[in-house]
């Protein structure tokens, strides 16, 4: 019984190896930035974005090698002088807002921000209306 | 008798979530993120040749002629045999295809071609994705339709299936 499970561990494990590749990692895919103040950009930055492969991960928690050739276009542009912003906006051109754990206010994610304010207002119209019935209330008794 | 009813409005809510929840967990999860550089022009790349046999790829060696084929693939990537024969039909149909391959070695391409066939012009060697990502490919493999203006017109993400072919060449038509 033991035996099967491992084997079935054992299977479980060599997929994923099967479809790696052997290749060394790009050169910024593992290593920082010299500059610590541009690494913590890139860092803050690369926790934001989603691995593509991977995709309940962020490209810094991942070891996807798509995800190392992400962290290494984020760092070089972050060397290159252009902003995390700049970045995160290349990256949605490319792959939609799907690729960005911020989400910004845009035609298919609006209700997402407008849900809530909605419903706050629901609750604080109900809220007013109780509040001012029971006081009325309260003024008709007294 | 309105409020009554009214009691049963948060059960009634929690219901149709707890529901709503059961019948996503059933629906297969879409693995794929489509691209939406469609219609966007090719960025600028120039990747040098995957291995000795074919020249690389740029950018420029799809502008003029015929709408082409991009094919992103890699000889570890094992959909990628199993496409194999279906880029050899679309070769057969005249169709022009350029490779770039995805993080491999020279010798590991040779030897792939070698195996499952050659049907590339063109390869060039993408060793960190950078073309990959510019072009908002995902995954290998993958396929793209460019125009003659350099104009990425169509997407297939995975590997061509028999029954993709047909599409293929209906979308190559199309981008003429």
């Amino acid at each position: 019984m033991i035996r099967a499970l491992l084997a079935l561990l054992a299977a479980c494990l060599a997929v994923p190896l099967a479809a790696q590749d052997t290749m060394p990692p790009a050169p910024y895919a593992y290593n920082q930035l010299d500059d610590p103040k541009l690494e913590a950009e890139a860092a803050a930055l690369m926790h934001t974005l989603r691995c593509l492969k991977c995709q309940s991960q962020s490209i810094a928690d991942s070891d996807a090698p798509m995800a190392g050739d992400m962290r290494h276009q984020v760092r070089s542009r972050i060397l290159a002088g252009e902003s995390p912003d700049q970045i995160r906006a290349w990256l949605i051109a490319r792959y939609g807002d799907y690729v960005s754990y911020e989400p910004e206010v845009s035609s298919t994610t609006w209700p997402l921000f407008a849900v809530p304010v909605v419903v706050i207002l629901l609750v604080a119209g109900v809220l007013l209306r109780r509040l001012g019935k029971r006081r009325s209330d309260a003024g008709e008794t007294a | 008798m309105k409020s009554r009813l009214l009691l049963w409005v948060p059960l009634a809510l929690f219901a149709f979530f707890a529901g709503l929840a059961g019948y996503m967990l059933t629906q297969e999860k879409d693995q794929f993120v489509a691209s939406t550089m469609i219609g966007q022009p090719l960025p600028d790349f120039a990747l040098d040749p995957a291995f000795g046999g074919l020249p690389g790829a740029a950018k420029a060696d799809f502008v003029g002629g015929q709408p082409k084929l991009l094919n992103i693939w890699a000889s570890w990537c094992l959909p990628c045999i199993a496409e194999a024969p279906q880029l050899e039909a679309l070769k057969a149909q005249g169709v022009e295809i350029i490779g770039i391959a995805i993080r491999d070695r020279p010798e590991d391409v040779a030897n792939f071609l070698q195996q499952h066939g050659n049907p590339y012009t063109r390869i060039g060697s993408d060793r960190i994705s950078e073309v990959q990502l510019a072009i908002g490919s995902s995954g290998v493999p993958e396929t793209f339709v460019i125009d003659a203006k350099g104009v990425i017109r169509y997407q297939h993400i995975g590997d061509i299936r028999e029954d993709d072919v047909a599409v293929l060449l209906a979308e190559l038509e199309k981008a003429k």
